[in-house]
């Protein structure tokens, strides 16, 4: 499976697998789809959180509201950063007030995105909770930020990088691991 | 892209992907500006000194708020209540409010290329707020983002532009900004304000406001600049204003959908009429609006990355 130095962890195949049992765990923990709306992150998060509101229509025969979120004006580090990120839309087309809001990203790293996506899901409104749904635990956390639901953990060195590929049909996904120096964070 | 400038002292020497590139920013700001709490912490420990040496109510309070929005320290100079009235110069109010360490200057004076000097002297990023006749970067692209926002496209558009041409440093902003963008640009006014190089420019020149009007898709109203005309261009106001004002008769020879633009402030009843300004082709109060987004994506982009110096 190696290629160019990066290791496939996930495939479309195991990708829709990953993404059912979330979708599950989900569901069972809130007991059903009451309530919960979908917030997925900017940009990697945005296609899987579509996926899961597919499954959730599949299991429960209700459509749950889902927007995204771009976390870039909330930010820590954009002072630091060699250049101004290109900005992302933000899209939440309903109130998030005293909702069950699920976060979902495709990777969580530093935590630094999600710590960044909450600050900016509060100006939006008072959910009941936020819950958080990732593809890929690679670990490396520097805040104290936990998932409520994991695809996959996946122990990586800081040096590697955890590249999802979420474009055209959902056969055509993947998930690698790179081993070259991160340039990018989570 | 990457955005890689420290100023921005006037749109001459801006691609059309910088341009491009600052619209889309500012379509991204006007998601924040929706919401209930309009306010995101992206510049927070950030200070912007709006520094006007000349009157101004939109642009500065444009500023200001959009500064807000992000969560930066404005700081707000006016020459009326400062040392300018003891004798200082420019430059050295300039160096002393660097030596405050403010990210951002921003400045208005009426002398043309005051900013382009500023930006020589002070460590902090510098932009233009208007600079005597010379330009006005963030109206010309709030103009252009106000016209994106109702005709989709500009490449084709007639877009006239009508009055005192001379001394406007709105037109010079716009001629880049709607220039780089592909309308078909057009001047007018009395011959006396209307000089023959700006034909130069690639619009075309005419000094009947009929033939401006006609087929346009924009017409952009311009205010008679008094303040800044040392000596008598036309005979009267009046005379102007029959000549040169847009009311609905001269008006309906546009496009059926045709906008009518205002950079502000208006002179009610000179270069427009009562009726015209507050009628529902009237975009003069969205163009504020686009304002606020398009300085709030300037500051955002300047106040950022390797710009940063403190």
């Amino acid at each position: 499976m190696k290629k160019s130095g990066r290791k496939l962890i996930l495939d479309g195949k195991g990708m829709d697998r990953v993404l059912s049992r979330l979708t599950h765990e989900i569901l069972e923990k809130n007991r059903g789809a009451e309530e919960i709306a979908l917030v997925g992150i900017c940009s990697g998060g945005v296609p899987l959180s579509r996926v899961i509101q597919g499954k959730i229509r599949s299991i429960e025969g209700v459509d749950v509201q889902a927007g995204y979120v771009d976390i870039t004006l909330y930010r820590d580090d954009l002072s630091r950063a060699g250049y101004q990120p290109r900005l992302k839309r933000t899209e939440i087309p309903f109130s998030i007030d005293d909702k069950k809001v699920v976060l979902v990203d495709d990777v969580l790293f530093t935590g630094r995105t999600i710590r960044a996506a909450m600050d900016a899901l509060i100006d939006f409104g008072r959910p009941k909770n936020i819950q958080l749904a990732v593809l890929i635990d690679r670990g490396h956390r520097e805040l104290p930020i936990r998932a409520d639901y994991v695809g996959r953990n996946v122990p990586t060195a800081r040096s590697e990088t955890v590249e999802v590929v979420v474009e055209g049909e959902m056969e055509g996904w993947n998930v690698f691991l790179r081993e070259i120096p991160a340039g990018k964070g989570e | 892209m990457e955005w890689r400038r420290k100023h921005v002292l006037g749109l001459a020497d801006f691609s059309t992907e910088e341009i491009g590139f600052v619209i889309d920013t500012a379509r991204s700001m006007e998601d924040v500006l929706t919401r209930d709490i309009k306010k995101v912490p992206a510049l927070r420990g950030k200070t912007v000194v709006n520094l006007f040496f000349e009157a101004s109510t939109r642009t500065r309070t444009s500023f200001e708020i959009a500064g807000k929005r992000l969560s930066a320290d404005m700081v707000n100079f006016s020459s009326a209540v400062s040392s300018v009235g003891k004798g200082e110069t420019l430059l050295d109010t300039a160096r002393n409010i660097d030596s405050m360490k403010p990210n951002i200057i921003v400045i208005r004076h009426p002398a043309s290329g005051s900013a382009h000097f500023l930006s020589r002297y002070v460590s902090c990023s510098v932009i233009n707020a208007g600079d005597g006749s010379h330009e006005h970067p963030t109206q010309g692209l709030l103009d252009l983002y106000s016209v994106l926002k109702v005709k989709d496209k500009v490449k084709g558009l007639k877009i006239s532009i009508i009055g005192d041409i001379m001394h406007s440093r709105v037109v010079r902003s716009n001629l880049h900004s709607f220039g780089r963008m592909g309308a078909d640009l057009w001047l007018c006014g009395p011959a006396s304000l209307v000089p023959r190089e700006m034909g130069r420019s690639g619009a075309t020149i005419t000094y009947d406001i009929r033939e401006a009007v006609r087929d346009a898709d924009v017409v952009m109203m311009l205010r008679i600049q008094l303040e800044r005309q040392k000596r008598a261009f036309f005979p009267s106001l009046r005379e102007y204003a029959h000549k040169y004002g847009l009311n609905s008769e001269v008006f309906s020879l546009a496009k059926k959908d045709a906008v009518i633009m205002h950079p502000g402030p208006i002179n009610r009843g000179v270069e427009l009429s009562d009726e015209l300004a507050d009628s529902a082709h009237s975009i003069i109060l969205n163009q504020v609006e686009s304002g606020v987004a398009i300085r709030m994506a300037l500051l955002y982009l300047l106040a950022g990355g390797h710009n940063a110096a403190h």
